[in-house]
C-alpha cells in the first residue's frame, strides 16, 4: 500500500480554512474541513443560498491516446460512447464479481477522459485502470495534483458564479461542463454536484484556487466542510463509497442502476456478473428508512426483522431538513416497509421510505 | 474556552457541581465545541444506579457519537427532560440550560480542578 501516509495531504486551500477557523480532520489521508460555523448551519446555507465547499482531496485520471475510449469502456460500468464531448456521466468501477472498486466521473472532453475517484481509493484505482489496460494504447495518468477542486451548490449557485465568468450558465445543463478560458476565472466549469441542489464543480489549476474562494465567498457563498457535504448527499440518496459502495458491494444492489449499462459492447470488467445477478435476483439491496423511534442509526448498526439480522446501516444522521432521523441499509432484498436498527443494544423501529429523502423543487 | 472556576471536571469532558449531597452533572464547553451541533441525548431514568467512571449516557452531534461518564457514584434524582426537545442547550449553555442529570452521590469519583482540567484540554491540543 502507499507509503507516507503518516503525514496527511494538504490542498491549495488549506490556509483559507484555517483562517476561516475551520475544525480539520482527517479524511483519507487528508487535513480536510469537516466544518467551519457548524453542520446544520452549513447544511441550510447549501439549501437555502449557496455553499462553497473545497474537494480539492478527489482525483483525477486521465485517460489519453488512441484506445482512451476502449480503455475507459473496459473499466466503467456506463457507456461512456453515448457520452457528448463535454458531458459526464456517473459510473461505477466493478472487480470481475461484480463487487466495486469506486465511483466516479467520467467526462468526455475532445482530447482525452478525466475521470474523477474518491480519495481513499486514488492509489488502488490507478493501479487498476492500469493493470487493467496494459494491452492497450493509452496513458492513464495521476493529474490529482494538477487540479484544485472546488463546489458551488445551492439555488444562488449560478448567480454567484456568473459574477466571474463570460460562460453563459443558464445554457449550461446538468452534468455538461466548459472549459472557460479567456478573460475571468480560468477552470473547467461542471453543472454536477453532490448535495442535491443546482451548482457546480469548477476545476481550477492549484495557484488559482484560493483566489477563487475568496471571490465566492465575497459574493455570498457560506464555506462549507465535509460534514454538511455528507449530510446534503444522504438526504439526496446518493451514494458514498465505504458507506454504500465497497467491494462486496455491486452497484445493482446499491441502488445505482441508471449508472450501469448491461447490453454495453464491448463490456465493462463485472459486466457479466452483474448480468448474472440481475437475472438470479439481487442478494442484498439498498433502501431508505426513517427511524420510528427515539434515536439515530450510525454507519454499521445492525438492521434486524423479526430479532434475526437482516442487514446493517450504511449511512445515518438526523436530518437537517427534515428533522427527523434517517438512513440507508443494505438489507435482505425480501425486507418490504420496515425493520428495526439496533441502536447501542436497544432496538428501535424504523420503516423504509422511497429515496431520495430530500428532491428540490425545480423552476 | 468557558471554564468555571467552581466546578470540578473529569478527563472524558464531565463537569460536577456540588450541592449538599447532589451532583449536578453536564459535558464542558470543551466537550461541546468538539461534538458540533448535538442533535440527540439519551440519559438514564430517574432511579438508575451509576457507578464513578462508568458511562451512563450519550450524547450525539450530527457527525459523532459520544459516550458520558459518571464523574461520581450514586442514584440519579432528577434528570434533564428538556433535552429531549432541544438537545441544541448542550450547545448553547452547557453549564446552565444544558445540564443533564442530578445525581446522590454515594461514592466519589477522579474528579480535576478547573486549572488541572484546563491542562488536559492543552495536552489534547
Amino acid at each position: 500500500m502507499a507509503a507516507a501516509k503518516d503525514t496527511p495531504r494538504r490542498t491549495p486551500l488549506y490556509e483559507e480554512h484555517r483562517s476561516l477557523g475551520a475544525k480539520m480532520v482527517d479524511f483519507a489521508g487528508w487535513e480536510m474541513p469537516v466544518q467551519y460555523e457548524g453542520i446544520q448551519a452549513e447544511h441550510r446555507a447549501v439549501r437555502e443560498r449557496a455553499g462553497l465547499f473545497d474537494v480539492s482531496h478527489m482525483g483525477e485520471a486521465i485517460f489519453r491516446g488512441p484506445d482512451a475510449e476502449r480503455a475507459v469502456q473496459r473499466l466503467v460500468t456506463r457507456d461512456v460512447s453515448r457520452l457528448d464531448v463535454g458531458q459526464a456521466g456517473y459510473a461505477a468501477v466493478c472487480y470481475e464479481n461484480g463487487g466495486t472498486v469506486d465511483d466516479v466521473l467520467v467526462y468526455r472532453r475532445a482530447e482525452d477522459f478525466l475521470v474523477v475517484i474518491n480519495a481513499a481509493n486514488r492509489e488502488k484505482d490507478l493501479e487498476y485502470f492500469r493493470e487493467n489496460t496494459q494491452d492497450l494504447d493509452v496513458e492513464v495518468a495521476d493529474e490529482s495534483d494538477f487540479y484544485a477542486l472546488l463546489a458551488l451548490q445551492g439555488p444562488r449557485a449560478q448567480e454567484i458564479l456568473q459574477n466571474f465568468t463570460e460562460v453563459d450558465l443558464p445554457n449550461l445543463k446538468y452534468y455538461r461542463f466548459v472549459e472557460a478560458t479567456g478573460d475571468g476565472l480560468r477552470a473547467i466549469i461542471s453543472r454536477t454536484g453532490y448535495t442535491g441542489e443546482d451548482g457546480f464543480e469548477l476545476f481550477f489549476r492549484p495557484d488559482d484556487a484560493a483566489g477563487a474562494w475568496r471571490s465566492f465567498i465575497e459574493a455570498g457563498a457560506t464555506p462549507a466542510g465535509l460534514g454538511a457535504r455528507d449530510t446534503l448527499r444522504l438526504e439526496a440518496g446518493m451514494c458514498l463509497y465505504g458507506n454504500e459502495l465497497d467491494a462486496q458491494t455491486t452497484p445493482l444492489e446499491a441502488g445505482i442502476s441508471f449508472a450501469v449499462h448491461l447490453d454495453k459492447e464491448p463490456e465493462f470488467i463485472g459486466q457479466e456478473a452483474l448480468r448474472r445477478e440481475k437475472e438470479t435476483g439481487l442478494r442484498k439491496k439498498l433502501v431508505g428508512f426513517k427511524v420510528e423511534g427515539r434515536g439515530i442509526a450510525r454507519h454499521g448498526y445492525p438492521v434486524q426483522s423479526d430479532g434475526e439480522t437482516v442487514g446493517h446501516v450504511t449511512s445515518g444522521t438526523r436530518s437537517p431538513t427534515l428533522g427527523e432521523a434517517i438512513g440507508l441499509a443494505l438489507v435482505a432484498p425480501e425486507i418490504e416497509e420496515g425493520f428495526e436498527v439496533v441502536v447501542r443494544s436497544r432496538s428501535v423501529p424504523a420503516r423504509t421510505v422511497p429515496l431520495p429523502f430530500y428532491r428540490r423543487e425545480r423552476r | 474556552m468557558n471554564l468555571p472556576q467552581e466546578l470540578q471536571y473529569t478527563r472524558s469532558h464531565e463537569w460536577v457541581r456540588r450541592e449538599g449531597d447532589v451532583a449536578t452533572i453536564g459535558i464542558t464547553d470543551h466537550a461541546q465545541d468538539e461534538l458540533g451541533d448535538v442533535v440527540f441525548v439519551e440519559l438514564p431514568e430517574v432511579g438508575a444506579t451509576l457507578e464513578a467512571g462508568n458511562t451512563f449516557g450519550t450524547v450525539e452531534s450530527v457527525k459523532a457519537v459520544s459516550d458520558i461518564y459518571a464523574p461520581v457514584g450514586g442514584e440519579v434524582v432528577e434528570v434533564n427532560g428538556s433535552l429531549e426537545e432541544s438537545p441544541e442547550k448542550v450547545n448553547e449553555d452547557p453549564y446552565g440550560e444544558g445540564w443533564m442529570i442530578k445525581v446522590r452521590i454515594s461514592s466519589e469519583g477522579e474528579l480535576l480542578s478547573a486549572a488541572d482540567y484546563e491542562k488536559v484540554v492543552e495536552e489534547e491540543e
